[in-house]
């Protein structure tokens, strides 16, 4: 799960990391009272949405005064932000955080998360902040310092020295920087994130440590234990089939092609979507009905599969192992008979109680396609929506 | 032979009781496995499946000899149920339970670490030796004793690989789900070098998935020590940059983890790459003529 910049902050304040004044607006009357608040001279008035790269889509920028600020928000909200994260849709601005602005003299880079190579939190740091770090990776991988931190002790004040040092920290700001490392490392320990990332962490002019910008994402199979931060969830920054998936327990992402896809397994999901692709078809979704799927759970995923307006067509590849056949073909049967159904759609039904499963649905009288294996299922269903 | 578990395993459930344990362990005693007993705190003393069941893990292994266990445990639990588990010197560990918390697995791999047990999964389908021994959530039937091994990140598309490896007439030695979280115990090279030293694997079909860089580093082991032939396919070609795929493991970030890249460590290590996932029996079977 992301959140937003201002909530990040918040929550890194409060384990002890240095922020500036902000208000959250998320309507431009509030702007000048925002700004009143804060008192300036400067302000920086950013966007704020799931994805990085704002500054350079033109999502954040300085006024110099009130009437700018409201000027900027006027601007910005409701603006349609195009990132390398974004997509080519972009995301439409909601929100804003009116901050007060600093004198930067230098720009850093700090990060958490856990390492897959070594199954242990990782804490990054470079001396190249406030830019792309998948560019400093990519060109002065030299310039990114790791360590690797022990689950027990947790992150040592040693590390974190080495690391403001190797960033070319030097005097106070050393001690200074250490505290916001120690600070983030905690809020990532609490918070079950998989990662925070300040990006850039600055020294002032005045010599100051500051989190100018920070980003966090969290786990979500840890969010049972941390209400508070379910609180932060903004539902108008996710896909709304993929919230109402969730809802049901589903795992489905929206795609861009025509052919929808139900299949039980995220391997074999995934799969079903690179055959549809090596065949000519695009997959129109990513949907795992997961293990031990009911009929009714058949039924709500079929339900949010047929509300995308681009399909076309629809292939349901099942192997049952825990997943039984006859459920699947019951759960097909149902969804059909309750939605109606008026594109293609090709059934494959492998493993346990297959034989059940099959006779279920040529006894429905349904138009169901019946495919005999992986392959054949995805040529089938990319004829049929080639043929319409 | 084969690896990780035979006719002889012992084996015990960590959450035998609840609806999941004691779904698969009926499975799995109907398969043949060796099953001795169940661990769940407080109904120690008392019988599930004809099995005798234990307050601890420490109890149960002291009683039974067990040397593997299946864990069912839920989320919440399953990390301590995998500590617990090594604490009490159990060989293998095969935890099945999905959506372990990250932070809890890397403390519970830390701790397993320090002992000498291995942990399989979590997240999982488990491990099965054809006719000999089944732990784990996977369809037994579709299963034939022979001389492929398997090793995947995924449950369903693993057994879309042993369906065609069937077809072909390709049998398993082995066939070993290592899971699809990102903080894992068991990791490809691991367990490729267990195929390796078999003398009954003669070849080994490998199945990855786009997320981190566990297939990368496979293919530098395969390319430098691996002997026999091998065939290997990554799920999610089609993937957008930036989404979990289902498993907490699958998701490209930062332009890392793509299938592509995987696909061309794989090849230039030498394996034979089938492009699509309808074609795995084919690509194992020429791996083996060629």
């Amino acid at each position: 799960m992301n959140i937003h910049e201002y909530q990040a902050k918040t929550i890194l304040k409060k384990y002890g990391c240095n922020v500036l004044e902000g208000v959250m607006i998320d309507d431009v009357s509030q702007a000048k009272k925002a700004g009143e608040k804060l008192g300036g001279p400067i302000w920086v008035v950013k966007a704020q949405i799931h994805a990085g790269g704002r500054g350079k889509a033109g999502g954040v920028k300085l006024a110099k005064s009130l009437d700018e600020v409201e000027a900027l928000s006027k601007e910005i909200l409701g603006k349609t932000l195009v990132t390398h994260q974004t997509g080519p849709e972009g995301k439409e601005v909601r929100k804003l955080y009116i901050e007060d602005g600093c004198d930067i003299a230098k720009e850093y880079y700090v990060a958490v998360l856990v390492d897959r190579a070594t199954d242990q939190i990782t804490m990054m740091a470079s001396s190249e902040g406030g830019v792309d770090i998948e560019d400093v990776a990519e060109n002065t991988p030299e310039l990114i310092h790791s360590i690797q931190v022990n689950p027990v002790v947790g992150l040592a004040a040693f590390q974190a020295r080495e690391l403001a040092f190797k960033m070319g920290m030097t005097g106070k700001i050393v001690h200074k920087a250490v505290k916001s490392l120690m600070s983030l490392y905690a809020a990532f320990v609490a918070t079950d994130a998989s990662s925070a990332e300040i990006n850039p962490l600055v020294e002032t002019k005045q010599g100051e440590v500051l989190t100018l910008d920070a980003k966090m994402s969290f786990d979500s199979n840890a969010l049972y234990r941390h209400p508070e931060i379910m609180e932060l969830r903004d539902l108008s920054e996710e896909e709304e089939s993929e919230i109402e998936a969730s809802k049901h327990d589903l795992a489905f992402i929206k795609l861009e092609g025509n052919i929808g896809c139900l299949v039980n397994g995220a391997g074999l999901a995934m799969s079903t979507m690179d055959i549809i692709k090596i065949c000519g078809g695009e997959p129109a979704n990513f949907l795992d009905v997961g293990g031990g799927a009911t009929k009714e759970k058949v039924t709500e995923a079929f339900k949010i599969i047929l509300k995308d307006p681009n399909v076309k067509g629809i292939l349901v590849n099942i192997f049952g192992g825990i997943m039984k056949c006859d459920i699947i073909a019951e759960g097909v049967i149902a969804a059909t008979k309750d939605l109606g159904l008026e594109v293609p759609l090709v059934v494959r039904l492998a493993g346990t109680n297959v034989e059940l499963g099959q006779k279920l649905l040529q006894e429905s009288g349904l138009n169901i396609i019946a495919a005999k294996n992986l392959s054949d299922a995805a040529e089938k269903i990319v004829k049929s929506v080639k043929e319409l | 032979m084969s690896i990780l578990v035979n006719a002889s395993t012992k084996v015990i459930c960590q959450g035998l009781t609840g609806s999941q344990g004691s779904f698969h362990s009926e499975q799995a005693l109907a398969y043949g496995t060796k099953m001795v007993g169940g661990v769940t705190p407080g109904k120690g003393g008392s019988k599930h499946l004809d099995l005798p069941i234990y307050n601890t893990v420490d109890e149960a292994v002291s009683r039974t000899g067990a040397n593997a266990s299946a864990i069912y445990v839920p989320p919440a639990f399953a990390a301590d149920a995998i500590m617990e588990a090594a604490d009490a010197g159990i060989e293998l560990i095969i935890c099945i339970t999905e959506g372990i918390p990250v932070l809890d697995m890397v403390k519970a791999k830390a701790f397993v670490n320090q002992t000498s047990s291995r942990l399989i999964g979590p997240n999982c389908p488990g491990v099965i030796t054809p006719d000999e021994c089944k732990i784990g959530i996977m369809p037994g039937h579709i299963h034939k004793k022979g001389k492929i091994g398997v090793v995947s990140r995924s449950g369903t598309l693993t057994y879309e690989a042993v369906a065609q490896l069937s077809e072909q007439s390709l049998g398993q030695s082995t066939c070993v789900g290592i899971g699809g979280d990102p903080v894992n115990g068991t990791n490809f090279i691991d367990v490729l070098e267990l195929f390796n030293a078999d003398p009954e694997t003669e070849g080994v079909i490998m199945i990855g998935e786009i997320g981190g860089t566990a297939e990368e580093e496979a293919a530098e082991y395969i390319k430098s020590q691996f002997k026999k032939p091998i065939a290997a396919f990554i799920a999610g070609s089609t993937a957008p940059p930036g989404k979990r795929m289902g498993h907490a493991g699958a998701i490209i970030s930062g332009g890392k983890g793509t299938a592509e890249a995987k696909f061309e460590a794989l090849m230039a290590a030498g394996c034979e790459i089938a492009r699509s996932p309808g074609e795995l029996g084919i690509a194992m079977k020429k791996a083996l003529t060629n």
